[in-house]
């Protein structure tokens, strides 16, 4: 249980996808300008990001590695990612159409999303031993990159009213605000060997 | 012949994919601690670039529109396999110094959006000398980057001492929190000289930024917001 919790923490603050892997910048930057979106975007993410890793993880351990195919994992992960995205999009269109509207237009995006894939082979690679442990690595991850988002969100709203030099405006003003936040979050760097010594 | 020299040349300048285009941030953020990883990507992402958009080009004739994207990914994923297995052989130390970051080229903007944009529709000469330019870009602006962070971080570039005797590097630098502040910094820069070069400052701005909205995989995402 502490294992588990361990993994989740580190995931969610130290390790954060967003502020100290860079993985999922592009959406990032991109989504975060108003809250809601950051929120729809984020459930989105957390939800692809815990499936992919639930649906990779039989094939890696049970079909690839025991054929000695472990190299093609790039190839198959990317391919299972990108039709089980499409999945998710035609099922809650027919099932919950009400979720799929507000959801559809963040689901395609995601297959490009380096914050899915990289979780996949994260796990592959540090996690192959335990189903349990690379979910709530996956969880942990999306949740981060959630709550990375719409921390930033509120940031970003602020900044709209702020006097800024023209050629700051856009991307390298918001690259700036980013990177305080990131230092804000390293400061969670060992929290969790702290909570959790000897895990 | 001027035309092919134009195509090379508008991937490294006009048209830089990271410092211009804004595309394939996260690798630009994450291995930009040093110059030689730095170079290790750029030099990688290149052979990528170069392979997939001759491969994409020669089959544009073949692939159905709908299944275009899957296609793609596909032959993309092929290469970065392949240079997977090269640096794995060939380059241990920068394959451990990569680390996830190689497999992850496969989601790089940047390569996609070139084969949307320029191989679906141009011949597979001109398209693996696009790959060339793009690729020779986000080299030199990663070298760029990782040059500066590594210097002020460390002290050294490409791992030579330059300063580090006499005076410590600011470890902010090599934190992922100064991988936002110095590209942040380096895009200021950037349009500050191409627009003390354009009269009209702030429209030249704004439409640069739809205009290069195109090339990149978030644009339905982004449209949206705007317009809601």
């Amino acid at each position: 249980m502490a294992k588990l919790l361990s993994v989740l923490l580190s995931a969610v603050l130290v390790n954060n996808f967003v502020l100290s892997k860079f993985m999922g910048i592009c959406p990032f930057l991109g989504v975060s300008k108003k809250t809601d979106s950051a929120l729809g975007m984020g459930g989105a993410v957390i939800f692809v990001m815990t499936m992919a890793a639930a649906v990779t993880f039989p094939v890696y351990n049970f079909i690839l590695v025991p054929l000695q195919l472990d190299y093609l994992r790039t190839i198959v992960f990317i391919l299972i990612i990108a039709m089980f995205v499409q999945l998710v999009e035609l099922i809650l269109k027919r099932f919950l159409p009400a979720l799929g509207k507000s959801l559809g237009i963040y689901l395609p995006l995601i297959t490009t999303n380096c914050a899915v894939l990289g979780v996949t082979i994260l796990n592959a690679d540090s996690y192959a031993d335990s189903f349990l442990l690379s979910i709530v690595n996956a969880l942990g991850g999306g949740i981060g990159f959630a709550l990375a988002l719409i921390i930033f969100s509120g940031v970003r709203e602020r900044m709209e009213e702020a006097d800024i030099p023209d050629f700051f405006k856009g991307l390298p003003a918001t690259l700036v605000a980013a990177s305080i936040l990131s230092l804000a979050f390293s400061g969670f760097s060992g929290v969790v060997e702290g909570l959790f010594p000897g895990v | 012949m001027k035309k092919k020299w134009q195509i090379l040349t508008n991937g490294i300048i006009k048209e830089n994919p990271t410092l211009v285009l804004l595309l394939g941030m996260c690798p630009t953020l994450a291995i930009t601690t040093g110059v030689i990883s730095a170079l290790g990507m750029g030099l990688a992402t290149t052979f990528v670039l170069v392979g997939s958009n001759t491969v994409i080009s020669l089959l544009r004739k073949f692939v159905q529109k709908t299944v275009r994207i899957p296609a793609y990914i596909v032959v993309i994923a092929g290469f970065v396999t392949m240079v997977e297995m090269l640096m794995k052989s060939y380059l241990p130390s920068l394959y451990g110094a990569l680390g996830i970051y190689l497999p992850l080229i496969v989601v790089n903007c940047i390569i996609l959006g070139r084969a949307e944009l320029f191989a679906s529709q141009n011949t597979v000469g001109d398209s693996a000398l696009d790959g060339l330019g793009m690729g020779a870009g986000f080299t030199l602006a990663l070298c760029l980057i990782a040059a500066v962070r590594e210097f002020f971080g460390t002290g050294c570039i490409a791992e030579i001492a330059i300063t580090e005797e006499w005076m410590p590097g600011m470890t902010f630098f090599i934190l992922p929190a100064g991988g936002f502040f110095t590209l942040g910094m380096i895009i200021a820069i950037v349009r500050y000289i191409t627009e003390k070069r354009n009269r009209d400052p702030q429209k030249n701005c704004r439409e640069r930024e739809e205009e290069f909205c195109e090339s990149c995989p978030n644009r339905a995402i982004c449209q949206n917001e705007k317009e809601g």
